[in-house]
């Protein structure tokens, strides 16, 4: 069979590291000043721009959208290409979508610190970015299902069901959950309310967690793990049943935010269980990475990027098993609302995704300058220095949220709450909040140590803008029949349909009742529509983030 | 309108058990399929990442030091 010669693209790949890496360091900084700011206010700055509740978001934002995104980002672009053995689809789409992305993120520092929010948790930006976002996520998805039409690979591997999954979803979580009435320019107010808004907002705002945060990267580790490790995927049966149950079950577990509230109890009962079913697909898919690395494990002791992936993966297994454990009601009653959950959360951001996307760039930058790791002491130096800076954030944030729990329900003799001022916890734990600043200076260390000795390896190599290739052309007459699975493979446009139904059952189910069924929905009689004076201070309210 | 008419669904109790029929014949098809497969298939796509045509991503050892 004759070959033929292509190029891949790594010039958009090495612009989304470069954004990458910036916007880590910025987002970790924004992070660490939050953190500062609990046990020392004069970090504020005493500037109403750099208060806690208006750069929290910016840090949550900065690091989900700006650090996470981009990673994945270039993930894809990268593995997408040489998966289907063809180029992207379309070079400016690439770079539209680049560009678009970044300027949405100026927007987002812009307007944040501003106090421009609609104050929904992980979805603050105003209508026009919302807009925006919606607009850039289609033309990423083009240029990805385009690439996949033009491949030269019959069947799709499963990282790109994995990223399948993530277009369709994110745009479906985005577009439903942005409903809103836009007033000005810079204000909106959301389409939903009550117990509605708050089933969309955590439907919302877990989904970004699975299909953000989630599965992009489980996309990135069944492609990057076995090229580092130099093996196949242990278990490719195992990789099917963890996304078909994966995407199926996660769309069901967001009303676990909302025990204990005005939800009705059989939306809350649902989001428990299919959070406990969580576990075995998460756990598949922990299991099968970890054992892609049979027959490797010598080299995870000498292997930074091994490292790294063996970490992410294992914090994505502790995390995957802690979520659902807080999502059962007496566990919920001890940590909801505390610092418990800080930490859970950061297990997750820092273990699974920030070691995952440390691994890949590691893994990228030599190939892509064509030349050695300028120096692999300073990559595991990182290592060492980030695992530390994982245990000294999350281990404070545990024991000052069961202090908080345990203060917050103690009582007195008489029957009234012992301490009631909340202030009184805060002074309490005010040491493991010190401790979790550490932390995050050690992990923020680290990702510095990292950008210098990525620097210094790009200068020693010479970039290879585009990679050429020889691959076999795709066959014209594809056969028929084979399994289902394998004819779904070669179908794209099909396999993304069931993707999306298979998204969409979960929260039609729990939706569906819950906007329409009288009965669902609590109503106290005395609650009447806000006065213009109460809407003004709900606003203030929100402009503060408190 | 149609709100009415759904809050007056007789069998509004059916829907726990749909999602049951739904959430049942999809895991026990996977399953079965999945079990069934052919083996030969399942190898050649366990090694889609490793072969990609490009001289820098095909060598066998890691190029860290």
């Amino acid at each position: 069979m004759e070959l033929e010669k292509i190029h891949y693209d790594n010039k958009i790949v090495k612009a989304f590291i470069i954004a990458t890496i910036i916007f880590g360091i910025v987002g970790m900084t924004v992070g660490l000043l939050a953190a500062i700011q609990l046990f020392y206010p004069l970090a504020n700055f005493d500037l109403q721009y750099t208060t806690f509740g208006r750069i929290r978001p910016l840090h949550t934002n900065a690091v989900i959208f700006a650090f996470v995104g981009n990673a994945m980002f270039a993930g894809i672009y990268y593995s997408l290409q040489r998966l289907l053995k063809t180029r992207m689809f379309n070079d400016s789409l690439s770079w539209i979508h680049f560009w678009g992305w970044q300027l949405i993120i100026l927007a987002a520092a812009i307007t944040l610190p501003l106090g421009l929010t609609t104050s929904k948790e992980y979805a603050e930006l105003e209508w026009p970015i919302d807009i925006a976002i919606a607009l850039i996520w289609v033309v990423f998805g083009i240029n990805m299902i385009g690439t996949i039409i033009k491949r030269r690979e019959q069947h799709m591997y499963v990282a790109i069901w994995f990223y399948i999954a993530t277009f369709v979803t994110v745009a479906v979580l985005h577009i439903v959950n942005s409903f809103e009435m836009p007033v000005t320019f810079f204000k909106s107010y959301s389409w939903y309310a009550g117990v509605q808004d708050a089933l969309v907002q955590w439907w919302y705002g877990h989904n970004a967690v699975a299909f953000f945060l989630t599965t992009p990267f489980l996309g990135i580790m069944y492609y990057f793990l076995p090229k580092a490790a130099n093996r196949p995927v242990y278990s490719y049966r195992l990789s099917i049943i963890h996304f078909w149950s994966l995407i199926f079950i996660y769309i069901w577990a967001g009303p676990h935010h909302l025990l204990y509230t005005a939800l009705p109890e059989w939306a809350q009962s649902l989001g428990v269980v299919f959070s406990i079913m969580l576990i075995a697909p998460s756990w598949g898919g922990m299991l099968n990475g970890l054992f892609t690395l049979r027959g490797a494990w010598d080299r995870v002791r000498e292997d930074a990027v091994l490292k790294f992936m063996v970490v992410a993966v294992t914090a994505y297994g502790m995390a995957t098993l802690e979520g659902p454990l807080l999502s059962l009601k007496n566990v919920n009653a001890i940590t909801h609302y505390t610092d418990w959950i800080v930490a859970h959360v950061h297990v997750g951001g820092l273990g699974w995704n920030g070691f995952l996307i440390f691994g890949m760039i590691y893994w990228l930058i030599p190939r892509m300058w064509n030349t050695k790791l300028y120096s692999s002491k300073l990559a595991n130096l990182h290592f060492w220095i980030g695992t530390l800076g994982i245990v000294f954030y999350a281990l404070p944030m545990y024991i000052g949220g069961v202090v908080q729990s345990l203060m917050w329900k103690e009582f007195a003799a008489d029957g009234f709450l012992k301490y009631q001022n909340f202030l009184e916890t805060t002074t309490q734990i005010l040491p493991m909040y010190m401790l979790r600043a550490v932390g995050g200076t050690l992990y923020l260390t680290g990702v510095l140590i990292m950008t210098y000795n990525l620097i210094k390896t790009a200068a020693s190599g010479k970039f290879v803008a585009n990679e050429e290739a020889e691959v076999a052309p795709l066959p014209k007459a594809i056969h028929d029949g084979g399994h289902w699975h394998s004819v779904l493979e070669r179908k794209p446009i099909l396999f993304t349909s069931l993707a999306l139904v298979a998204i969409l059952i979960g929260g039609i189910i729990e939706m569906v009742p819950t906007f329409l069924i009288k009965s669902n929905i609590p109503t106290i009689a005395s609650v009447k529509p806000y006065t213009p004076l109460e809407l003004h201070g709900r606003d203030i309210y929100i402009r503060e983030g408190v | 309108m149609y709100k009415n008419i759904l809050q007056n669904i007789d069998h509004i109790a059916i829907w726990p058990v749909i999602s049951f029929v739904i959430f049942f014949v999809f895991f026990i098809g996977l399953l079965v399929w999945v079990f069934t497969a052919d083996k030969n298939f399942m190898n050649e796509m366990s090694q889609k990442p490793l072969h990609d045509g490009s001289e820098l991503n095909s060598d066998t050892e890691s190029l860290m030091q």
